[in-house]
């Protein structure tokens, strides 16, 4: 039987009238625009003709590749990094909140400073890591400037600026193991790799759905950092979904990039629910 | 978006130290961030608050580009726009919807004195929406001078005389073309400063480019510049970090002989003014050349425009504004700010004898009949976004010139469909 909530419903009205006025309009107006040729002054109704023509854009099957490349690769690299850091850090090593911090650091500084940062670094004559291979005897590739490795620069930097935070999830839920299991692993005689696989992933599992839940969302729309990098370049090589769109938005063809902000909007769901649910329900089972 | 406030303190300095008790109105203009724009402006507001006591000019910048494009139509839509504003000419200003948004000039004073080359790139519907500030520029190639002498090489007529000066630079073991492709934007120039050489060969194209009756693919003169990023490419004449360097990098890279060739456009003599004034006078400018060396001319953009919204404040104040910009006094405003840069677009501005040898490289150009040819941005609005990363990819190896085109041909097509033009 439902109870009847002990609150009167006007107390939900401040947040209704947020949630409608910064959610709820701008979406359903969105949905409006994605089908109208709109210069910002004036907008004609043309159907569906925007989402023909983003389907039509050369670099947008590209786009959606790069997307998705970047969103795995970045995600399963935090995932992992983050866990064996986390694994790390609470093992009681020397410095251990010092090193803490260093680890959850980069997360806290400005993706556009981080991205002005690297670009500098990753520069293909004078920056500070090909001097250092040069220095070697190593021949330095252009990161950021070489078409096939351009977007893998970009989803390193991301990885260095986001693994602290998977770490700092990680670390919660190792804390959250009762340290009973592991007691009875080593007396049953299992050694710290046997402990590791047997004991710390799988009673670790919600953690790792948080961050990768989060990162693969994350990764999906990620935006700041390719364009503080590479600008979707060089020529269309590191493009991303969201840059492609944002291109369409700098060239005042709002209404063509408003569709497809509708298609990037599908593209999370169509991807990200399913996900989520699917490690849910592996998670009920157990 | 970043905002940063200059006001008029040299103005006021003079008005407190003549103690003038004057009501004083504050004028509000949105101009662009560049320095070099910066400059400029800042010598027409202390020159305009000189003569006019009771107006000082507050100027607020914005960035360039296409988020610079953004802001302005934002701001025009949302009627939030400054009393006055600076903006491009041609086909951009077509996109500002101008008979919605701004104040029709056509009968402002000040246009008696603007040169009639101008005013169709700042009209629409057969009004006149703006007074031209700065100076035209040319878009060609910066040498080094120095470089050129010492090697005893010669101003090349025929894009095959360029290619062979490259050659020997490189033979010399220096770069022989600045690319900086980190900038986007500059990768553009062998391709829109060739469109002198494209109109000599094809009188119509831009007519019919408009009306999508011609394309860049199929027109070989009008392939011609995707040809020439892909040939100096494969020639391997660029400095190392072509893909990386910046604008800045490139201006300071000519100027010191770094590279020995910058493809650009003449403003940059207003960035190598600002930051290698000691170098000014090892840079020289040449045309970018074609094939025929008859036929042998340069590509010249216009100045952009000054113009005034619907909704502006101080209608009076901005309009003696625009008519001391278009004014001689205006002009000499702008040659004592930032030195003469190019021929202004105004009459009884003439260039003073001494300038910098760039721009009297460039001079001869606009004295002579039929060696100027306006840019395609100016007769027709059709003009792709993806430009400049196509030219990129020709440029850097990764596309070829005909594919290149091709695909600019796509992207024209996309934009032109936004636009609403007929027969897309």
């Amino acid at each position: 039987m439902k109870r009847k909530s002990p609150y009167p419903y006007w107390f939900v009205f401040p947040a209704a009238v947020i949630f409608t006025t910064l959610f709820l309009v701008p979406s359903v107006a969105s949905l409006w625009f994605s089908l109208t040729r709109w210069d910002l002054f004036t907008a004609e109704f043309i159907g569906l003709e925007n989402f023909v023509q983003f389907f039509k854009e050369p670099f947008l099957v590209q786009g959606m590749t790069n997307t998705v490349i970047f969103a795995f690769v970045t995600s399963s690299l935090k995932t992992v990094l983050g866990l064996l850091l986390a694994v790390l850090l609470t093992s009681g090593i020397f410095a251990q909140g010092f090193l803490r911090i260093l680890v959850f650091f980069p997360v806290l500084v400005s993706t556009i400073g981080v991205g002005i940062t690297f670009t500098r670094l990753m520069h293909p004559t004078k920056g500070a890591i090909n001097i250092a291979l040069a220095q070697m005897g190593i021949d330095g590739p252009g990161w950021l400037t070489d078409p096939s490795l351009a977007l893998f620069s970009v989803a390193l930097v991301d990885v260095w600026k986001g693994v602290g935070l998977a770490t700092l999830i990680y670390i919660a839920g190792l804390a959250s193991i009762a340290p009973e299991y592991y007691e009875a692993a080593r007396i049953d005689g299992a050694t710290r790799l046997q402990q590791f696989w047997r004991v710390t992933v799988p009673l670790v599992r919600p953690a790792t759905v948080t961050v990768i839940t989060l990162s693969l969302i994350g990764g999906l729309r990620s935006f700041d950092i390719v364009w503080a990098m590479t600008k979707g370049g060089p020529g269309f090589s590191s493009d991303v979904l969201a840059s492609v769109i944002y291109k369409q938005y700098q060239a005042g063809f709002y209404g063509l990039s408003t569709a497809g902000n509708v298609i990037l909007f599908a593209l999370v769901a169509l991807i990200v629910i399913p996900l989520v649910s699917w490690m849910n329900r592996k998670e009920v089972d157990q | 978006m970043k905002h940063m406030k200059y006001s008029g303190l040299v103005a006021a300095a003079l008005m407190a130290m003549s103690g003038a008790a004057q009501a004083e109105v504050t004028l509000t203009v949105l101009i662009d961030n560049a320095p070099n724009t910066v400059a400029q402006w800042e010598g027409i507001s202390a020159a305009f608050t000189a003569a006019n006591p009771d107006i000082v000019l507050e100027l607020e910048t914005r960035p360039g580009g296409g988020e610079g494009d953004n802001i302005v139509k934002t701001r025009l839509a949302t009627g939030e726009m400054t009393d006055v504003f600076a903006y491009n000419s041609g086909s951009l200003f077509q996109a500002l919807n101008p008979e919605a948004n701004l104040l029709d000039l056509s009968d402002l004073e000040g246009q008696a004195n603007v040169l009639d080359s101008f005013k169709p790139t700042v009209s629409a519907g057969g009004k006149v929406y703006g007074v031209p500030v700065g100076s035209a520029m040319g878009g060609g190639i910066f040498y080094h001078r120095p470089t050129y002498e010492e090697l005893g090489l010669s101003i090349p007529m025929t894009w095959a005389e360029f290619m062979e000066n490259n050659a020997k630079i490189k033979e010399a073991g220096k770069a022989a073309v600045g690319g900086t492709f980190g900038a986007t934007w500059t990768s553009q120039l062998f391709v829109l400063a060739d469109y002198f050489n494209v109109q000599a060969q094809v009188p119509d194209f831009a007519e019919k480019y408009t009306a999508n009756e011609i394309k860049y693919a199929t027109t070989p003169a009008a392939v011609r510049g995707f040809e020439h990023l892909q040939e100096v490419y494969e020639a391997g004449v660029m400095n190392a970090d072509y893909g990386a360097a910046t604008f800045e990098e490139g201006v300071a890279m000519v100027a010191t002989g770094e590279v020995v060739h910058y493809p650009m456009l003449t403003f940059a003599i207003g960035a190598i003014a600002q930051n290698n004034p000691d170098e000014l006078n090892d840079v020289g400018f040449f045309a970018q050349p074609g094939d025929d060396p008859n036929s042998n001319g340069l590509t010249v953009w216009m100045p952009g425009g000054v113009y005034m919204p619907k909704t502006a404040q101080n209608v009076e104040e901005g309009k003696k504004l625009l008519n001391f910009i278009a004014s001689v006094a205006g002009c000499d405003a702008q040659t004592e700010a930032t030195g003469f840069q190019g021929p202004y677009l105004v009459k009884g501005c003439d260039a003073p004898l001494d300038v910098v040898p760039s721009v009297a490289d460039m001079m001869p150009y606009f004295e002579a009949d039929g060696r100027t040819a306006p840019a395609l941005e100016f007769l027709s609005p059709v003009k792709g976004p993806a430009l400049e990363q196509i030219t990129v990819e020709v440029g850097s190896g990764i596309r070829s010139a005909a594919d290149g085109a091709a695909l600019y041909d796509q992207d024209v097509e996309k934009q032109a469909k936004q636009l609403g033009l007929p027969n897309w």
